[in-house]
């Protein structure tokens, strides 16, 4: 398959969005910026992705998952951007415009993949899974939760601590909080309660999402 | 005399919170210092002495610590003492019942190069939990000499003593993995100065960015500061995915080696009794009931019905004012001529008439019935649970749930309890927590006075504690908006529920009471010589037309502005003055609840302002005094409108 223009994947983008996240049928030309002689909608007609009637622009069947993938693309390059590369606000925005035209040819999984498979962007907006997100989830289901996620009386094994404040990570394992160790959940409202060997403990939400245990 | 303590060898107790450093440190030197069955206890270092074998040894008993690597400011004071002082001995003491996650400090403290004697304290209930210890083993493998004891009852008290007269041999840290040991290597090898630790535990510490320790580095290496530095930084940045969890879990495995073999676990069937109440107090569904139920006895009725009703009108009404006074004043009549010397012993703000009267047949059994309470709760285990009961509330005032302890402890003293707040982890939460401590929290002795005063008139208490609780709320949510900083986590060791030890809940109480009427016996007499002063000379007259319009304002009569200037000697002074003026029938229900609001949020007393001054500075302590003055009339100002509008009380 030939790669789609960035131009083409804007008209795409936009389109998806209006259909999917706004509940419009399609979009008005003047609104894309585009008349009906554009090289880009040669482009998407050509592979049957979009169809203009009258005044709008319809997206196609066909047309349906190259534009969900250039959303994802698209949501993908600005948790790249705010997240990895801490650049915020609208230069952020602009370079993930720029940015997510390169994700091709399996990039976006790899990005995907490094960023832990994200569900939503950083405006909030959800992220269509792609095909690595998906087998991730079902890798995982065996695997290791936030201690959020128990209820009370189950156990685990402590997988991993995620808190990047060196602190919390210390004050953490003083605790016995450590990879390797059996945690029992004894209570989770108002706070949770955890016990480790014969002691027990108290922390909040903020401590609890930080601690990550695998089930057995 | 520190002088000569200085000079003496030292033995240094360290260890977690809440292990019973401090029940050793008693039993060791035979002082008293405050035990409690929560984390956190021991704030300052206490320091004693004790005697083996013909030698004295100065003992110091530190701040509870998780680990070397310093996080809360109590750890910090914990950790300058091994940081400044040579000991003779440093005593660690361990929970049995978690020796597998206490013993990493242990090594911490090896490796560090200290004399190490290892106390295994709390057999009894290790035993209790199915655990059996082969402590010789330990100490065979770990090469430093291990007791088991349980100090509560005494027991290994003995052995202890003998491990700690002879001279220790310094003892190796032991090895971690190569990857490690040659980071440990590299650090320790840019170091040229001369240490008190050991290098190898100087560069762990180094490799985890301890400040502390950087700077004194710092200024011992002089020059060489920037090659180490250097170094460091090359470490930390080669390591930088996980340094400190291999840290960790190195010394983890270090410790299962020396454990193994060592802890036999039977199982146990069923949840001991302990357990279960211990869950119950924790589940907002029962524990909340709980707590009601435990506020209503031990507060309401004990210290207020109880101590502030029966046991003050037996003293204050009966005895003094039936056999003691009425003696008193006769034999001062018969023996004094001059009126001036009249009026200061058994006048109307006499030394005796006031001072000894208000301190001993008021506020002491309103303090003493309070401290029995509190010391009675502590020693059960209860406060964490409360802690963390409270910590959504307390989270919406930029407080965590460990917060409530100082608070707590505000209604026995607030002097006491500012100086608490310093366990709390973030600037933010010390301030907020002074603040609330000096506006909204009543101190025991004041708290019975207003229990006591209220408690006749049908809705007046009510209408006080809602006031309080929304004041309270109020100015947390506001001061938490309006202080910079990020909330607090929170996280707590929840200790085991004991059943209280009648000997130390008693000795505790009365140490409370010995310390709190030491404090405050001198203040009152102080206050009684001012009053005295002030009523002689005239002063007092101007002070209270000062003060006047302020308390006409708020709809009170004027009598009751000495009242107020009595506040400012001792919070509960005050209230003990609006009590007389409620007894002499000069108030009406408002203007007593007024009275009793606007007294409750009054200025600190002077102690407390003191304490403040100490623990905050003198800028933020004396902005929340001008603001506490101002916020306590106008809140005043505000209910007395309130209450007349809306006829509620009349």
């Amino acid at each position: 398959m030939s790669k789609l223009s960035p131009k083409a994947e804007e008209v795409l983008e936009s389109l998806w969005v209006a259909v999917e996240e706004l509940d419009r049928v399609a979009c008005l030309l003047t609104d894309l910026d585009l008349t009906p002689g554009d090289e880009t909608l040669r482009e998407l007609e050509a592979l049957a992705y979009t169809e203009i009637r009258g005044e709008r622009l319809y997206l196609r069947k066909e047309g349906r998952h190259e534009a969900e993938m250039t959303v994802r693309r698209h949501r993908l390059a600005e948790r790249l951007m705010m997240d990895i590369l801490d650049i915020q606000g609208e230069e952020g925005n602009e370079q993930a415009c720029e940015f997510e035209h390169l994700l091709h040819q399996g990039v976006d999984t790899k990005i995907c993949t490094l960023l832990n498979h994200p569900t939503t962007c950083p405006h909030g907006k959800p992220i269509p899974p792609g095909a690595c997100c998906d087998e991730a989830r079902r890798a995982g289901e065996v695997g290791v939760v936030p201690l959020t996620e128990l209820s009370s009386g189950q156990s685990g094994e402590i997988a991993y601590l995620a808190a990047n404040d060196d602190k919390k990570m210390q004050k953490l394992m003083s605790m016995g909080v450590l990879p390797g160790n059996r945690l029992e959940v004894i209570q989770t409202y108002p706070t949770y309660i955890f016990k480790v060997g014969h002691s027990q403990f108290a922390v909040d939400d903020a401590l609890a999402r930080e601690i990550h245990i695998r089930q057995r | 005399m520190s002088q000569q303590q200085n000079a003496l060898p030292k033995i240094i107790l360290v260890g977690n919170p809440n292990v019973g450093k401090s029940v050793l440190f008693n039993v060791l030197t035979g002082a008293y210092t405050t035990v409690s069955n929560y984390p956190g206890t021991s704030v300052e270092v206490s320091r004693g002495q004790c005697e083996i074998d013909g030698q004295n040894y100065q003992v110091l008993d530190t701040p509870g610590m998780y680990s070397i690597l310093p996080i809360t400011e109590e750890e910090r004071v914990a950790r300058k003492i091994l940081l400044e002082e040579t000991p003779h001995r440093v005593v660690h003491v361990i929970d049995a019942r978690n020796i597998e996650r206490m013993l990493p400090m242990t090594m911490q403290l090896i490796e560090a190069g200290l004399p190490v004697v290892l106390v295994v304290n709390i057999l009894d209930e290790a035993k209790r939990l199915g655990m059996e210890l082969d402590l010789a083993k330990l100490q065979q493998r770990l090469n430093v000499p291990v007791i088991g004891a349980v100090m509560r009852r005494r027991q290994g008290l003995e052995e202890l003593r003998h491990a700690l007269s002879p001279a220790p041999v310094t003892q190796q840290g032991a090895a971690y993995d190569s990857v490690l040991e040659a980071a440990i290597g590299r650090i320790t090898d840019t170091l040229n100065g001369s240490y008190r630790l050991d290098k190898r535990a100087l560069a762990l510490l180094l490799m985890q960015r301890d400040e502390e320790v950087a700077a004194l580095v710092g200024k011992i290496e002089g020059e060489n500061t920037v090659a180490v530095e250097e170094t460091v930084r090359t470490v930390i940045f080669e390591k930088r995915s996980d340094l400190n969890l291999q840290i960790s879990l190195e010394r983890k495995r270090i410790c299962r080696q020396a454990l193994d073999g060592v802890v036999q676990q039977k199982v146990l069937n069923g949840l001991p009794w302990s357990e279960r109440l211990s869950r119950w107090t924790m589940k907002p569904a029962t524990g909340i009931p709980i707590l009601l139920l435990v506020l209503y006895f031990g507060l309401y009725r004990f210290v207020g019905g109880f101590g502030a009703g029966t046991v003050v009108d037996y003293l204050e009404g009966h005895l003094f004012e039936g056999y003691i006074n009425p003696g008193v004043i006769d034999f001062v009549s018969q023996h004094v001529q001059a009126t001036w010397l009249w009026e200061l012993l058994v006048g109307e703000y006499g030394l005796w008439t006031l001072g000894v009267r208000y301190a001993v047949a008021l506020i002491l059994p309103i303090v003493g019935t309070f401290f029995l309470v509190f010391s009675l709760l502590e020693d059960t285990g209860y406060f964490p649970r409360l802690a963390m009961l409270v910590d959504r509330l307390f989270k919406m005032i930029g407080l965590s749930g460990r917060a409530v302890i100082p608070i707590v402890l505000g209604f026995g003293c607030d002097t006491m309890a500012t100086m608490v707040t310093r366990t709390l982890e973030t600037r933010r939460e010390r301030i907020i927590s002074t603040i609330l401590l000096a506006l909204a929290i009543p101190c025991s002795a004041q708290l019975g006075v207003i229990l006591g005063l209220l408690s006749g008139v049908p809705g007046a208490l009510m209408v006080w504690l809602c006031s309080m609780v929304f004041i309270f709320l109020l100015i947390g949510f506001l001061s938490s908006k309006i202080m910079p900083g990020e909330s607090p986590m929170f996280y707590m060791e929840i200790p085991p529920l004991r059943l209280p030890q009648l000997r130390n809940v008693l000795v505790k109480t009365l140490t409370r009471m010995q310390s709190y009427f030491l404090e405050i016996f001198p203040l009152f007499l102080l206050a009684s010589v001012l009053l005295w002063a002030g009523k002689m000379s005239g002063a007092l007259q101007g002070l209270v037309s000062l003060l006047l319009p302020v308390i006409s304002a708020i709809g009170l009569p004027g009598e009751a502005t000495s009242a107020f200037i009595f506040g400012f000697f001792r919070r509960d002074f005050g209230a003990a003055g609006l009590y007389q003026l409620q007894t002499a029938g000069l108030l009406s229900p408002v203007q007593l609840t007024v009275a009793a609001v606007t007294m409750t949020l009054f200025v600190p007393c002077i102690a407390q302002f003191l304490m403040m001054k100490k623990e905050r500075g003198l800028k933020v302590s004396a902005g929340i005094f001008m603001f506490v003055s101002v916020f306590a009339f106008s809140a005043g100002w505000l209910l007395n409108i309130l209450l007349l509008a809306t006829g509620l009380l009349q």
